[in-house]
């Protein structure tokens, strides 16, 4: 091992390597161009799509901020990712508890079921709920589109605090009730505290995936849209560059709660 | 304490008190499984069979013939398996030299490539694919550019057909590549290339006959999972296909949504669900051990 690393270093990087960062520099521009361009384009001062932009000016950041429909749009997503982060958070943590914990037969068969909303398209469970909740009439009722966010946001929460409490040592739980703490108690005050970075990360997951959710939301939410169905809407009728001034402060925000999640998460455990 | 909850009766009052005692911890794991899977109950698997069940309006098959046998549907499904085996193919093709980059590099790099891979990623899928149509279009910036500089004389189509939703659903679905064969690719042990190379294997045979075949797990769970992702993809065909490229989900939004025409779009549906589910059954018949892609 020691002898083929010198031996390497002596003959210098292998011509295949260039080709492989070459090759892997060019994936990395394809990833990244998409995102980079909507940003010169959101401080354009031409309403049409025109590169380089022949100016600049805060328009379309204006447009957005002053029309009553982008803003009602963004409320009301902020407002379901919210309820959605809430209630998958919550039953996806007693979920992962009685999955993980559990000795009983059957158990990896609740699993999978639990875990079944990340296979199956997304477009088929929509046309699905869409049935049922138009018989209910819930169709515009921004509850009826968290009920739909929870059922594919639980999978993610189940995932990974289901991940943090396969490694977590109860045996800190059992000192805890040995000294004198109930078992909730225990699970209370330290087990939950310790496996905050996976309850932060799967808070996250399951914000985002409610709030970039477009599909569900467009059958459940009918003429009350949340800002992915404003977005499809915007794209399909007219491009106008306010739409890229939202791009922009969406891709502002993830990468904020990102950076917060990872503070978050980072700080918070234990030594692990 | 591990018996089966169902296995026990409790006839009488005693003996519920003694099966309390004895399955106290699996009751109160259970009763904290109960609330979601109720919800997933009710707000899940509900709906879906209401559906499933729609597909067989007046107990005929009628939907399913026509998803099956009527040219047009057979085109749309054809077509929706192949665009998720190129999908699969090209995400493939730029996914391993990729993982390869990752788990290969000497730090920052890995980190850097991790970031450029986890912000689109992190990104909503209509802001990317709002991107690519600044990009894309006729007038879009590749084609400036490229007329701009004399590679061409006529704008390439690249917009409003395949080669669109082409490359929105390989930007969207190669973290999905990536991810598996990087986790595979970081537990090959460094000692079995060395061996391979202490025996004198040329670069090429070491990669054909150690290093692929390790890696071949994260490989089959990468595609495997694009491909599972890719026949039910919806928003991407929808704007960037420009009409002309109709993908399965495509078909079964404008079945309910424009023709109000439930047993067909339900048969479509069983269609589609189908085909995930035995291509997800097959990968985990492949590998038992877990291939949970957290």
């Amino acid at each position: 091992m020691e002898l083929t690393a010198a031996r390497r270093r002596a003959a210098g990087v292998p011509a295949w390597r260039f080709g492989l960062y070459a090759f892997c520099a060019l994936v990395f521009l394809f990833l990244m161009a998409p995102l980079v361009v909507v940003f010169p384009i959101s401080f354009s001062s031409s309403p049409y799509l025109q590169f380089p932009p022949p100016g600049w000016s805060l328009q379309w950041y204006v447009a957005y901020v002053e029309d009553t429909a982008w803003i009602d749009a963004t409320i009301r997503s902020l407002k379901v990712a919210a309820a959605t982060t809430v209630l998958s958070t919550v039953l996806g943590t007693l979920l992962a508890f009685g999955i993980v914990r559990g000795r009983y037969p059957g158990k990896e068969a609740l699993n999978q079921f639990a875990l079944l909303p990340l296979i199956v398209p997304v477009i088929v469970y929509s046309i699905a709920v869409y049935g049922l909740f138009a018989q209910a009439r819930l169709i515009g009722n921004w509850h009826a589109i968290v009920l739909g966010h929870t059922v594919h946001a639980i999978p993610f929460v189940l995932i990974v605090v289901g991940a943090a409490l396969r490694t977590y040592d109860e045996n800190y739980e059992l000192a805890a009730m040995s000294l004198g703490a109930s078992r909730l108690g225990a699970i209370w005050r330290i087990t939950l505290p310790q496996i905050r970075p996976a309850l932060v990360s799967a808070m996250f997951l399951a914000f985002i995936s409610s709030f970039d959710e477009l599909v569900v939301a467009m059958f459940l939410g009918g003429s009350n849209m949340t800002l992915p169905k404003k977005m499809f809407d915007n794209i399909v009728n007219a491009i106008d560059p306010t739409i890229a001034a939202v791009s922009v402060l969406q891709i502002v925000l993830v990468t904020v709660v990102l950076i917060v999640v990872s503070k978050i998460g980072a700080g918070a455990g234990p030594s692990r | 304490m591990t018996a089966a909850v169902a296995d026990r009766p409790a006839a009488t009052a005693t003996g519920t008190a003694i099966w309390w005692r004895n399955n106290r911890a699996t009751a109160l794991l259970l009763l904290a499984a109960a609330p979601a899977l109720l919800f997933l109950l009710a707000f899940y698997l509900l709906p879906m069979m209401l559906l499933l069940a729609q597909s067989f309006e007046g107990g005929s098959l009628k939907a399913y013939e026509k998803a099956l046998t009527d040219g047009l549907y057979v085109r749309v499904l054809i077509d929706t398996m192949l665009i998720a085996a190129y999908v699969s193919v090209i995400c493939l093709a730029l996914g391993y030299p990729v993982a390869y980059f990752l788990a290969s590099t000497r730090p920052p790099w890995p980190t850097i490539g991790i970031i450029f891979v986890l912000l689109p990623f992190w990104t909503s899928i209509l802001v990317r694919t709002y991107g690519w149509m600044i990009l894309l279009g006729r007038n879009g910036i590749i084609n400036r550019f490229l007329l701009d500089i004399g590679l061409l004389s006529d704008p390439l189509p690249l917009l409003n057909n395949l080669n669109g939703v082409l490359i929105g659903m390989v930007h969207v679905l190669l973290p999905y590549m990536v991810f598996p064969i990087y986790a595979v690719m970081r537990r090959v042990d460094p000692a079995l290339i060395a061996a391979a190379e202490g025996l004198g294997a040329p670069g090429w045979q070491i990669f054909r006959r150690v290093y692929f075949p390790l890696t071949l797990p994260g490989v089959l769970a990468g595609v495997t999972l694009v491909y599972i992702l890719s026949i039910g993809f919806f928003i991407t065909p929808a704007l960037l296909g420009g009409g002309k490229v109709i993908m399965i989900a495509v078909l079964i939004e404008t079945q309910v949504r424009q023709f109000l025409n439930w047993g067909f779009a339900a048969a479509l549906s069983a269609v589609l669900l189908a085909a995930t589910l035995l291509v997800y059954v097959g990968l985990r018949r492949l590998f038992r051990s877990d291939l949970q892609w957290s």
